[in-house]
């Protein structure tokens, strides 16, 4: 005991791992062997050393049943599952050889895992960020704005600045101007957008209409068929469109259409079987909505979520490579408004927000992100590379945040 | 870990029958149900205990209580952390998928303090981490334990932080140290606190197996990217007596992340889909090890990695987060994305259509309308609650989408605004014909006008700018 008091006062406690082992042991045995009173006991317990005298009693002790004194082995059995379906690889954007003008063009889907499973399967085709370019003057956030301000107004140059600056994979024409409630740009007006996009990169293009399902189907006609073979991804063909004629002249002109429901995969699944009457499996994507982070990021997480398990499962309407209107994200007011200070900066806050709501939909299985902030971008990029890349953790640096000074 | 394989029958499997065959089939109605069968479909819902039926309770029915909570035991186990009011409950998880059902007890976030701040700063941390509150559709998110680091190596002042943290909060802590002198001087300076202590691992399981049964406090065994060696150690630990386990698979950053998330993915799976006991427990993710070898980077940079991490182990089943960073913005998208992702799935994404009415409304009162859109609603309305204007709000149907994209879909057009108008016979409630649209509904407030003869005020773009609007702009 009076060892135990002086190490106590010195600061520093003599606690032996053996010492402990042997505790283990002595747990089961009659405590009235020693000379010891329980409180004692407790209080050698608290600080954890045990004073050397009263080991050899130990030690002539039984081994007993009671606790294990080595590591008892278990091995862990990878849960590894197969799965009867397999999502549809869509090519997106053709090469001149292909019969486009793109440098190159992109493969996504072909999944046969949940997303990132890679202890069952390595990751088919990672990822894929478009970014928005928009062909007129739009409220946009500040933190957005700050990137682009120079290039509004210019889709040309906006496409430029996605692609060089922004490591873009892919840029979305976003046609707004076409709106009849806004300018009510003509079809032509839309073709010529398009053409100086175009020319202006040469990565796969998505074309974005306005909402309108009348006036989307005549301009996503004309561009159809003025740029033939480029094999776009038409954004978006949905219920209130002419179905049938939309996709006749998507499918006639090699393009691709994105099929869009509201949140709801009974939809998702009438609306793609309409298309499939024109369109071949590989011609089709699926936008099941999305929604921001705190403004209904979790129907979507799940819908997506459960989308790809189902077409996992073997239910081939579902298994379609997923895109997600990312952008959205911006729409939670948390995301661009100037809060209380202790919420502040915003713009670390904003493009996190669409990063959160990115990296969530990116576990559910999402193959094309369509996308606004630059740093958003770059980080669901790097990540997705991270994930898919196959390397390995470093183990033995985990422990260092214990005493790390950041 | 195959060889202790149960079979547990995973939440989808058990069928309220399989309750009913178990409980007294009395039909006393004691536990406030009609019958057996009533009470026996909410025991499978989780909407109540099987403690709620008296019968069961009683000496002749202990087998058949054992054997239902035997088979109601979730396969991810509830571990407790801390003492009191402001104790958490972590993992108790029913299943993987979050469609499958809602999933229980929110992603504890955990921030840290050190043993070598100078007090003031710990102080300050401290309020910041009890202060941390954000109002969200009527939730208000918090931050949940604070976990204790040694970065000065020396038990003594490990010991007097921890006291000074336990004297100054509530919350549940996190001792962390592999060194069992310090968690030993930390435990010994917080002795009922029933903190979670980090960690047990391969070194030094025996003497943190045996700090853990002293202060019978819940213990996270680490086994950094070797799940046999966590599986063995959780084996060996149970067989030392010591059933709090949490389970800390490692987190890495970078070239690691596909690691980190397969790990936390095999251990959920083996746990709800294969019964494996060894891997049905909590899970630790360490969003701070971002701020490992740092390097040159900016801390505004390794806050944004760290919050992308947590937000990824959120998704990917951590029940416990520690992080370093704790500013809002960083902060703020994790505590929503946790908010949504612990929602209860089978919450529809609309509301009743119709009319609501805010606080006192009167002849004069303004008029406005939203979508009814769950989220879109509920956050309009804890705007104009928390104004604590009177107003009526007309909810037009739109299929359960927000305003732009009810808009852009053509889910919210001037003919459902005008119908709405009808429908609701706000006429007969107001003197004034005059309504404030959304003011991301504004393209459609001409054909609004002309449909409904009422004149249209485009509202804001936001709703929290409501209150300010009305007070301003409203006259009848």
């Amino acid at each position: 005991m009076a060892d135990k008091k002086k190490k106590d006062e010195d600061g520093g406690i003599n606690f032996n791992p053996e010492l402990l082992d042997l505790l283990a042991k002595f747990q089961e045995i009659e405590l009235e062997d020693f000379e010891l009173e329980v409180k004692d006991l407790e209080l050698w317990l608290e600080s954890g050393a045990l004073p050397r005298q009263v080991m050899p009693q130990l030690k002539v002790a039984p081994a007993l049943k009671g606790k294990p004194t080595e590591l008892m082995k278990a091995q862990f059995v990878p849960p590894v599952e197969t799965y009867a379906g397999k999502i549809v690889e869509v090519k997106l954007g053709a090469t001149k050889s292909e019969g486009g003008t793109r440098g190159r063009s992109i493969v996504i889907g072909g999944e046969t895992s949940p997303a990132f499973y890679t202890f069952e399967r390595p990751v088919v085709h990672p990822p894929v960020v478009t970014l928005d370019v928009f062909d007129m003057a739009l409220p946009l956030s500040k933190a957005v704005k700050m990137h682009v301000k120079d290039v509004i107004g210019d889709p040309a140059a906006w496409a430029k600045l996605a692609v060089e600056k922004f490591g873009a994979d892919m840029v979305t024409v976003h046609l707004i101007s076409i709106d009849p409630l806004l300018k009510d740009a003509t079809p032509k007006d839309a073709v010529k957008t398009v053409e100086e996009v175009l020319q202006a990169v040469d990565v796969p293009l998505v074309i974005g209409g306005c909402g309108d399902p009348v006036k989307d189907a005549d301009v996503f006609a004309e561009i159809s068929e003025t740029f033939a073979g480029e094999r776009f991804l038409i954004s978006s063909l949905t219920q209130d469109m002419d179905v049938e004629r939309c996709a006749k002249f998507v499918k006639k002109n090699g393009h691709v259409a994105l099929s869009f429901t509201p949140m709801d995969l009974n939809l998702a699944r009438e609306l793609n079987r309409r298309l499939y009457d024109f369109l071949g499996k590989e011609d089709i994507v699926i936008d099941l909505t999305t929604a921001a982070l705190g403004y209904g990021l979790d129907y979507a997480f799940t819908n997506m979520e459960r989308a790809r398990l189902a077409g996992l499962m073997g239910d081939i309407e579902l298994a379609h490579p997923m895109s997600s209107g990312t952008t959205n994200a911006w729409a939670a007011r948390e995301a661009w408004l100037k809060m209380a200070p202790e919420w502040e900066p915003r713009e670390l806050r904003g493009p996190l927000w669409e990063v959160t709501t990115a990296l969530t939909l990116l576990l559910a299985g999402v193959d094309l992100f369509m996308m606004m902030h630059p740093a958003a971008v770059k980080t669901l990029k790097e990540v997705s590379g991270q994930l898919a890349s196959g390397k390995k953790a470093d183990a033995s640096k985990c422990a260092k945040w214990l005493s790390v000074k950041p | 870990m195959s060889e202790k394989k149960k079979g547990k029958a995973g939440i989808k499997e058990l069928s309220p029958i399989d309750v009913y065959k178990l409980l007294p089939k009395t039909n006393c109605k004691e536990c406030g149900e009609e019958n057996c069968m009533a009470f026996a479909t909410k025991i499978v819902n989780r909407e109540v205990n099987i403690a709620k039926c008296p019968p069961l309770l009683k000496k002749e029915n202990a087998k058949a209580y054992n054997q239902l909570k035997e088979m109601l035991k979730p396969p991810v186990k509830e571990v407790v952390v801390g003492e009191g009011e402001k104790a958490v409950k972590l993992g108790g998880k029913l299943v993987m998928y979050r469609h499958e059902f809602t999933y229980t007890n929110p992603t504890a976030i955990a921030i840290d303090v050190t043993d070598d701040m100078p007090e003031e700063e710990l102080l300050n941390r401290i309020n910041r981490i009890e202060r941390f509150s954000y109002e969200y559709i009527g939730y208000t998110l918090k931050l949940n334990m604070i976990a204790v680091r040694s970065t000065s190596g020396d038990p003594e002042k490990f010991k007097t932080t921890v006291k000074k943290v336990a004297e100054k909060t509530n919350l549940p802590l996190i001792l962390c140290s592999l060194n069992p002198n310090m968690a030993e001087a930390g435990l010994m300076a917080a002795p009922k606190a029933k903190p979670l202590l980090y960690a047990a691992t391969m070194d030094n399981w025996k003497d943190m197996a045996e700090l853990a049964l002293m202060y019978q406090c819940p213990l996270v065994i680490s086994a950094p990217n070797d799940l046999s060696m966590l599986a063995s150690l959780a084996k060996t630990l149970l067989a030392y007596g010591v059933e709090d386990l949490v389970l800390d698979p490692g987190t890495f950053v970078n070239e690691g992340l596909a690691d980190t998330l397969n790990n936390f993915t095999m251990l959920r799976r083996a746990a709800c889909k294969a019964g494996e006991e060894l891997a049905g427990f909590p899970l630790i993710g360490v969003p701070m090890v971002a701020w490992v070898d740092k390097g040159e980077a900016a801390d505004e940079v390794v806050k944004w990695r760290e919050a992308y991490l947590a937000s990824m182990l959120i998704v990917r089943y951590a029940d416990v987060l520690v992080m370093h960073g704790a500013d809002g913005w960083s902060l703020l998208p994790n505590a929503v994305l946790r908010q949504n992702i612990y929602t209860d799935p089978r919450k529809p994404v609309a509301v009743e259509p119709g009319l609501k009415e805010f606080g006192t409304p009167n002849e004069n009162s303004p008029v406005l309308f939203t979508t009814n859109f769950a989220l879109t609603y509920y956050t309009v309305a804890s705007d104009i609650e928390n104004s604590k204007t009177s107003a009526y709000l007309i909810v037009v149907e739109t299929e359960g989408l927000a305003v732009d994209s009810g808009v852009a879909g053509r889910k919210l057009t001037a003919e459902k605004v005008a119908d709405a108008i009808k429908e609701t016979g706000i006429e007969n409630k107001v003197k004034h014909r005059k309504i404030v649209i959304p003011g991301k509904a504004s393209r459609i407030s001409g054909e609004i006008e002309e449909l409904s003869g009422w004149k249209v005020q485009v509202g804001p773009r936001d709703s929290s700018e409501i209150p300010k609007y009305i007070i301003d702009k409203w006259q009848p």
